[in-house]
């Protein structure tokens, strides 16, 4: 590199310098983030289902041991979390 | 036992069919009983790289079809005694490729080589998926850049999930990060993504880094694998044997630093 690229270069600065760019861009989009797969589910959960269940209580009388929320993942190429919400309803009988 | 070894990437050219010739190449030079199938239906290449593609008589879907016997379709390298390549079918059917058909196959090769290195196309439908299904271990070959690390993360994503291994619940298929075409002084300059940047992001061991050099294009176009002539992609690529046979190896080419021999005599 002769001193006029070296200093076109030193004078252009930090344009070039898109690595970092890149790095904050791809952690988004990455799906696959392995390292939380065993990781345990995120401590605000029970409280959520409290409040779930609060508000659902509020419409249907559900028990508290019919309702199951579960975050993880559960597509097949393990793209997304999933928010799973499972509540099995009292009999309502016909009488 | 033999090792089922699938290169694989998602994105298109990147550096799969040269990893293969190079890696299986390699394997070869190292007394390792080796095979080289290209599952690239429709667009096969890896004969032009290996320097063998006038002596394709019969293909991998001729075997499937049983048209021919793997005996009679399996081509002898020139340039390596203990290596063998299965071609690719030109032809346009991409249902031509099935399960069952290539699972017998691997099973009559694994009687005989300890290495099969199955040269995976880009994409992620059937011919990728035919590639890496019945893989024990991955080389996922990765260039510094957005699109290819996204994909490389996708196609993780499908061999965990999806992988005989996977199905069967078995141990996964050992995944090997390998990064192709990297230059490590627009990396050093900040321009381009670094080794560790990627390594951070895929979190799968890192089995080597392979520079970006002009001996690939001279190798390929001399029909000669770039591991057979002097240059640091045929260093790179020998050091990814070594580790692969589970030697411990320093790895090469990842900072930018030129030698003052190098920086003199060029590193061609
Ligand atoms: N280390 C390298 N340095 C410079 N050029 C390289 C390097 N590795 C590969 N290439 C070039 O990149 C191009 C694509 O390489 P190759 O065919 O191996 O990729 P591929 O992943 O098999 O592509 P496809 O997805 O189409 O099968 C070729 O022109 C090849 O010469
Ligand atoms: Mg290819």
């Amino acid at each position: 590199m002769s001193l006029i690229d070296g200093l076109l270069e030193y004078l252009r600065g930090d344009e070039k310098k898109s690595a970092a760019k890149a790095k904050e861009r791809l952690q988004f989009v990455l799906v696959h983030k392995r390292d939380r797969r065993d990781v345990a589910p995120p401590d605000y959960l029970p409280a959520l289902q409290e409040e779930l269940l609060a508000v659902i209580a509020k419409y249907i009388p559900v028990d508290r041991s019919a309702m199951k929320v579960h975050l993880g993942k559960r597509d097949e190429y393990d793209e997304f979390d999933v928010l799973e919400l499972n509540i099995t309803l009292p009999e309502t009988g016909r009488n | 036992m033999s090792k089922i070894i699938v290169v694989t990437s998602g994105k298109g050219g990147v550096g799969k069919t040269t990893t293969s010739a190079n890696f299986s190449s390699g394997l070869a030079l190292r007394g390792q009983k080796t095979v080289v199938i290209d599952f690239d239906v429709g667009l096969r290449n890896l004969d032009l790289i290996m320097g063998c593609e006038r002596r394709v008589v019969y293909d991998i879907i001729d075997v499937i079809n049983g048209e021919a016997t793997l005996h009679q379709a399996l081509i002898k390298d020139k340039n390596c005694e203990h290596l063998y390549i299965l071609a690719a079918s030109q032809t346009r059917d991409k249902d031509a490729l099935n399960l069952e058909g290539v699972e017998r196959i691997l099973n009559e090769l694994r009687e005989s080589f300890d290495y099969i290195i199955c040269d995976s196309p880009a994409g992620i439908e059937s011919g990728a998926f035919m590639a890496m299904y019945f893989a024990d271990h991955a080389l996922v070959v990765t260039n510094p850049e957005v699109s290819s690390v996204r994909d490389s993360d996708r196609i993780l994503g499908i061999m965990a999930a999806k992988s005989k291994r996977a199905v069967e619940g078995r141990a996964p298929i050992e995944e090997h990060l390998l990064i192709t075409r990297y230059n490590p002084k627009r990396a050093e300059a900040e321009e381009m993504l670094k080794v560790e940047d990627i390594e951070d992001m895929l979190r799968i061991p890192l089995i080597g880094v392979i520079p970006e050099s002009e001996s690939v294009l001279f190798a390929s176009n001399s029909g000669i694998p770039a591991i057979h002539q002097k240059s640091d992609v045929a260093e790179a690529y020998k050091d990814v044997v070594s580790r692969f046979i589970g030697e411990a190896v320093p790895m090469r080419f990842v900072s930018g630093k030129v030698g003052f021999l190098k920086r003199l005599f060029g590193d061609r």
